[in-house]
């Protein structure tokens, strides 16, 4: 049986903004589909004995104290925008919810 | 017809689930050093981590991270021993990253509930809610839309961003589904976000103030027909900005939903947007397209596993709950209820108390903040607490007690402080306001006010004490209520034989 329908690749693609013809949709569709089949072979390795983990070291309370360093210039953080405005960073009209 | 609230009611119950969230007032973002100050120029509190750039990493608050558990213990809540963060993925340029670092399904808190008092018509009721969970996460940027008529999203041609928002610490309050409020939906929706908000405030965590958005509430509500058993689909209002639209926007949707299922019309489950002029609601992305956040844990951040002993800390370290010490402030100072709702609505309880606490008296410091400073505060249009500082008002309460200043010299004084000519001392020095116990001074005054009015001085003389009344008033008059009243009257009438 297959890990990954046709139909969610494309959902996933609309999702992530990225568009696709109906060929690289049959392709990817397969090729997502044996990489979730590698996938399920860790996974049986992985038996209820091995904790899912999110980051490679075993670390936990990682933080920093609660002290203001400086930020950047507003110039330097609008200096990657391809465009900006009243020192806001400029974006195409959005649709979706105001805020 | 269209039916009323009433008419809702009868046949329908409400069931109401609110989602808080509150800005923490941490110097600096929960994954950043960026300050954190509201009204910043755009763009001044931006950093790599906080714009996403390539290559940055965050690292947790920890006095975020603290005052979450703070936070959930307040609400009665179990704290995880062990969570994460997950991110939310998203395109919607108000975060840089393309996703919000959030919790999903490990938050920190977990479980709680919160009791809230209500006036019914068979008296006062506690209604609890139950609270699903605490998690933390980073609050998004702020666009501003630009083109089209409404300034609204929908139209514009392009949006701007500004990012100093994006980052900031945010806790989000969810509770689990409330059933049974009945008529009085709203009002516990209210009182709830009432009781969250003081909670808050008095952990000192957040600035709570609903008109910066430092506390935004969602309010879902759906009904069900009386007797079915089920649950109605529910709507989710955000945009609703102070307490009392937390009440209007319950109470609106509950009657433009009765209508609609009173027609066999279905509910959507959408998003809303509250309309603070009408009251009402208008629609806005509907859920049943909602995007597909794909969570997954944030690889960039480790798991938060506070200590136990920590956690104990903390919770040895809360506050007195506002709703206990609301009571016994009430009893202590005995208030009458309605002045107490009066204090409590004006938001001045934290300033009388301080005022009290300097050595004045209840009920004079009440009265002083509701009414004089108050009234004034109105009609300037500010914070009372603006205007004089409660050392000033407590020193002016103790220049009464000790007779140093009468009530209306009291008054001129406040004046002049709210006035700027600096300190309850100062007013007195510069205006003069001195009380006048010099008796040979007063008796001119009083020999000036029988000579001006022989007839009343006469009936005093003749055993009409209060027709003395006249003659002490115009005593005060003469000295320009720098007279201690009681001793005018009492010199006047030792004078006319009395």
């Amino acid at each position: 049986m297959a890990a990954i329908s046709r139909d969610e690749v494309a959902h996933l693609a609309r999702l992530a903004r990225i568009e696709m013809s109906s060929d690289e949709l049959d392709h990817l569709a397969s090729e997502l589909d044996q990489i979730l089949h590698a996938v399920d072979r860790v996974q049986e390795a992985a038996k209820d004995d091995v904790p899912p983990t999110s980051h490679p070291l075993p670390l936990k309370n990682v933080t920093r104290p609660d002290v203001v360093v400086p930020s950047l210039t507003p110039q330097d953080a609008l200096s990657g925008a391809p465009a900006s405005d009243e020192q806001r960073f400029k974006v195409p009209q959005i649709l979706g919810d105001a805020e | 017809m269209a039916l009323n609230y009433d008419g809702v009611i009868e046949k329908y119950e409400p069931t109401l689930g609110l989602e808080v969230h509150v800005e923490l007032n941490t110097n600096t973002k929960m994954f950043c050093g960026c300050a954190t100050a509201f009204g910043a120029e755009p763009n001044t509190q931006t950093c790599p981590v906080c714009l996403g750039l390539p290559g940055s990493l965050p690292v947790v608050n920890e006095v975020a991270i603290e005052s979450a558990i703070r936070i959930g213990l307040a609400l009665n809540c179990s704290i995880a021993p062990f969570s994460r963060f997950a991110r939310k993925n998203y395109f919607y340029p108000d975060m840089p990253k393309d996703f919000q670092i959030s919790q999903y399904d490990e938050p920190i808190c977990v479980d709680g509930f919160l009791d809230v008092e209500i006036d019914t018509d068979e008296g006062v009721k506690t209604f609890r809610v139950d609270i699903e969970r605490v998690h933390m996460e980073e609050d998004t940027g702020k666009s501003l839309h630009v083109g089209g008529s409404t300034g609204r999203i929908h139209g514009a041609e392009y949006s701007l961003l500004d990012y100093n928002r994006a980052g900031i610490p945010l806790m989000e309050i969810v509770t689990k589904m409330i059933p049974g409020t009945e008529k009085y939906a709203p009002q516990v929706a209210r009182a709830y976000v009432t009781e969250l908000r003081d909670i808050l405030r008095s952990l000192g965590v957040s600035d709570v103030k609903m008109e910066q958005g430092s506390l935004r509430c969602d309010a879902n509500v759906s009904l069900s027909p009386r007797g079915s058993g089920k649950l109605g689909t529910r709507s989710e209002t955000k945009n609703v900005n102070s307490l009392r639209s937390v009440e209007r926007a319950i109470h609106g949707e509950m009657i433009r939903q009765g209508n609609l299922l009173e027609n066999g019309e279905r509910i959507i489950q959408e998003t809303r947007h509250f309309l603070e002029e009408s009251g009402e609601t208008r629609p806005g992305r509907s859920k049943e397209t909602a995007e597909d956040y794909r969570y997954f844990q944030e690889p960039d951040l480790v798991p938060v596993a506070p200590d136990a002993t920590w956690i104990e800390e903390i919770r040895a370290s809360l506050p007195e709950r506002p709703s206990v010490r609301r009571k016994r402030l009430q009893v202590d100072w005995a208030v009458p209820d309605k002045e107490m709702t009066a204090m409590i609505n004006a938001e001045l309880l934290d300033t009388v108390e301080a005022t009290v606490k300097l050595g004045a008296d209840p009920t004079k410091a009440r009265t002083w903040w509701l009414g004089e400073i108050s009234r004034v505060a109105n009609e300037k249009e500010v914070e009372a607490t603006s205007l004089m500082t409660p050392a000033q008002v407590a020193e002016i309460i103790l220049l009464v007690a000790s007779g140093e200043l009468t009530d209306k010299l009291a008054r001129a004084v406040v004046e002049g402080v709210i006035a700027g000519e600096g300190s309850p001392r100062d007013v007195i020095e510069k205006r003069g306001l001195k009380v006048v116990s010099d008796d040979s001074a007063l008796m001119a005054a009083i020999e000036a006010a029988i000579a001006t009015q022989p007839d009343t001085a006469q009936r005093v003389r003749d055993g009409n004490i209060p027709a003395a009344g006249a003659l002490i008033g115009a005593v005060m008059k003469a000295t320009g209520g720098a007279a201690d009243a009681a001793r005018v009257r009492e010199l006047l009438l030792q004078h006319l034989g009395q």
